[in-house]
């Protein structure tokens, strides 16, 4: 055990932390749930990306750096704590990406991550339908293969910033004839395509932040396969993994907005400890934001000594989501009547973007994988428990 | 940066895991339980003989030589195994009090080796407890007034016995007389000393907790796999697996901070005090919530003597108050979170 960092990591820190100050807007950039500010995220995108620093860990080759997993934790660190903006190619980078490094074959590999990398793609991920959300293999939507083509039909709904994305990661049943987990196939789908139609839908913010994706008679190459046909569901769970995992969520996130936080709070002690419980939840919100942090600390050594991750994204994810929720519902709380404003009301003060955040913390522990499921996976697949 | 153990240290406590299987069945600590002394002797020379009790002591004295980083696997196993002794008390907390003595106390090269051969039995006298845990069977006491450290054997102290709902606690209130005579630090070098004390102390009761809750998770596991109702096992129920996962993440979130608060102990970081009290807190919830979903999941049982999840249930509603009650490790933490100019973002984590 040794918390120290290597001159090398140190180096890269303030390499980092040099780049970001010169870098990040000075100006927030607008929502990326709009078509405007999915752009200005997407320029932000390109200039990390020549910087080397979108993808961090990703070979050379393939535009990262190479890094290791410490090296990425303290890329985070610095990222979240420069404010910097939001991940418009989040689903790319940090579902699909891994995904193709481990499922993906070279031709892939050299023809979709470096794209990925530099966000000249920008992709959605496809999987839920009306009737299967929680349970997703209960897919309907259809990939048949013709000849070295698929031809796709159905729809999917809640595809994250579908609307303005370039290309989408979907699963879909390739054997007519199949049910549930089996026949099964993960395609890759230019949104560009012929018979391809998405229709915004507003999330809680107004904005239009997801989409239902309409596929009539849409054809895409054989060569969008990922691994094998009919085994879709395997790589799906890869990459639900990576969801679950450290890698969609790092913990500089909650650390950063634990900090923001506690500034809140002693901002308005005068009026927060009328409520005795606001200064325990602030205290408990800042150790749970530390005790996130720990544990990535911890997986990332085990990772590096060769250890697997397993059902623990599961608890993982569980943790983050739940931590955000009581995080935004404090500072909420703590901004009392003025809560309610937008930011760009006149009484708005230092509102910031609790309200924002608040409104998606209330996704949290729905999407990747609703919390009651992910607790379903730790008693079953962890704790050994009966199906039900 | 390698936030892990190494090959060593985790062979080390597989071996005490394995040991203790064996050596500490539910069974024998009811047998224990029962006796006056509430303590076995054999079971005490049989840790001995695995080299738990000389972890702490230097080489030099015939100990190992190890840090709190070592302890903070092997109390887990102390919990998990419910060992019905302050053996933390002698092993990790005397011992390191004793150290801080310094090179040169005579104390020090008197007591040491006998902690190692497991003979001694050393009770530590932290103002933050009120009680002292075991003075009732200690050959030494080290006892805190106005700030020193006093040193005195069994002979030379009152002990009043407080039975606690965990019958394997022996809590004694301990009446002695301060004088030139017992003083072996002053409040000095007593204030550092008595600060790390603490530090460990706590740190020692949290990876008990720890242990503990991961023994009544596992405990509660068992009996939800085998328990039928409704013509099915009760774990096939979601209610159940619900209140079973949730025991997995506060363990799960708690681990790490626990190891993160020995490391900064054992090498001393300027914040191992925010870390340690972070720890206790963390272990304790996760400690609280095992006992109550477990007893929740064994229905009736959970409430019935015969029943062996109570010996970890009673404990781990002891443990959570000792050596600093919530209250106090939270003003810990509120101390750090609210002071001016804290290091609270992100990038924390590094040593200074
Ligand atoms: C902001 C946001 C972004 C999203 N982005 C995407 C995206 O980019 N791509 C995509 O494909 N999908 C996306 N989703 C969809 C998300 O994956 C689904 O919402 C999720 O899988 C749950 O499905 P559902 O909404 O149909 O809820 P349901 O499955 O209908 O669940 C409703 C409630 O019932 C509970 N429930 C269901 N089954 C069980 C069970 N077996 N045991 C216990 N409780 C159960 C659920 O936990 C939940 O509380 C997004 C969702 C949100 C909110």
């Amino acid at each position: 055990m040794d918390f120290s960092y290597t001159a090398g990591q140190q180096a890269f820190r303030a390499e980092v932390r040099d780049w970001l100050a010169a870098h990040v807007p000075r100006q927030r950039l607008a929502s990326f749930d709009t078509r405007e500010g999915f752009e200005q995220h997407r320029a932000w995108e390109h200039q990390l990306f020549e910087a080397r620093l979108s993808m961090v860990t990703w070979p050379e080759a393939l535009g990262g750096r190479g890094c290791d997993l410490v090296e990425w934790l303290i890329f985070e660190e610095e990222y979240w704590r420069a404010d910097a903006p939001l991940r418009v190619n989040q689903n790319g980078q940090f579902l699909l990406g891994p995904t193709l490094m481990q499922f993906g074959t070279e031709a892939q590999k050299q023809r979709f991550l470096p794209r990925i990398a530099s966000s000249q793609d920008v992709w959605a991920q496809a999987w839920s339908e009306n009737g299967a959300g929680s349970d997703l293999a209960a897919i309907r939507a259809k990939a048949v293969r013709d000849g070295d083509h698929f031809v796709i039909n159905g729809q999917k709904i809640w595809a994250s910033r579908a609307l303005f994305a370039d290309w989408i990661f979907g699963i879909f049943r390739s054997d007519p004839l199949s049910d549930r987990h089996h026949g099964l196939s993960y395609v890759l789908v230019p949104l560009s395509a012929r018979g391809v139609s998405v229709r915004p839908i507003k999330g809680l913010n107004g904005l239009d932040s997801f989409a239902e994706i309409f596929f009539d008679e849409v054809r895409v190459s054989a060569d969008n396969l990922i691994g094998v046909e009919g085994q879709g569901w395997q790589v799906a769970m890869a990459t639900a993994g990576f969801e679950r995992s450290l890698l969609l969520r790092s913990p500089g996130r909650y650390q950063r907005t634990a900090q923001k936080l506690v500034q809140l709070y002693q901002r308005h002690r005068a009026g927060a400890d009328r409520d005795p419980l606001l200064r325990e939840a602030v205290l408990q919100a800042w150790m749970d934001a530390e005790a996130y942090n720990l544990a990535a600390y911890h997986t990332v050594g085990k990772a590096l000594l060769g250890e697997q991750p397993g059902v623990e994204a599961s608890a993982n994810k569980i943790f983050w989501s739940e931590l955000d929720l009581r995080i935004h519902e404090t500072a909420l709380r703590i901004l009392g009547e003025r809560g309610e404003l937008l930011p760009e009301a006149p009484a708005a003060g230092d509102v910031d973007t609790w309200l924002e955040g608040y409104l998606f913390a209330q996704a949290g522990t729905i999407y990747a994988g609703t919390n009651e499921i992910q607790r379903n996976i730790i008693a079953e697949r962890m704790l050994g428990l009966p199906k039900a | 940066m390698d936030f892990t153990f190494s090959e060593q240290q985790t062979s080390f406590r597989d071996a005490v895991s394995r040991f203790l299987m064996t050596e500490a069945a539910p069974e024998m600590l009811r047998e224990i339980w029962e006796t006056d002394a509430g303590r076995s002797p054999q079971l005490r020379a049989k840790i001995a003989a695995q080299g738990i009790t000389g972890l702490s002591v230097p080489v030099k004295f015939g100990g190992l030589g190890c840090d709190d980083v070592d302890w903070s696997l092997i109390t887990q196993e102390l919990g998990y195994y419910c060992i019905p002794d302050s053996l933390a008390d002698t092993a990790c907390v005397a011992a390191g009090l004793l150290r801080g003595l310094g090179e040169n106390s005579a104390l020090a090269a008197e007591w040491l080796p006998g902690i190692v051969g497991g003979a001694a039995r050393i009770a530590v006298g932290h103002p933050v407890n009120s009680l002292v845990a075991d003075a009732h069977m200690a050959d030494l006491l080290l006892l805190h007034h106005q700030g020193e450290v006093h040193a005195l054997t069994r002979g030379e102290v009152e002990v009043e016995l407080n039975p606690s709902i965990d019958q394997s606690r022996r809590l004694c209130r301990v009446s002695w007389t301060p004088g030139a005579r017992t003083r072996v630090a002053d409040a000095e070098l007593g204030g550092k000393v008595w600060a790390e004390a603490l530090d460990r102390g706590a740190l020692c009761v949290a990876g008990q907790l720890l242990g503990l809750a991961q023994r009544m998770l596992d405990l509660s596991v068992d009996y939800a796999a085998q328990r039928k109702q409704f013509g099915r096992p009760i774990g096939a129920f979601q209610a159940i697996k619900h209140h079973l996962a949730d025991v997995v993440i506060r363990i799960e979130f708690a681990l790490p901070v626990l190891y993160a608060a020995a490391h900064a102990l054992a090498t001393q970081r300027s914040d191992r005090s925010l870390r340690v009290a972070h720890a206790k807190l963390a272990c304790g919830d996760a400690a609280g919530l095992a006992a109550r979903n477990g007893l929740q999941v064994h229905g009736a049982m959970g409430y019935a003597w015969e029943t062996d999840l109570q010996m970890f249930m009673k404990r781990a509603w002891a443990l959570d108050a000792s050596w600093g009650d919530r209250g106090f490790h939270k003003a810990r933490v509120a101390d750090f979170v609210l002071s001016k100019d804290a290091p609270l973002g992100p990038g924390n984590v590094g040593d200074v």
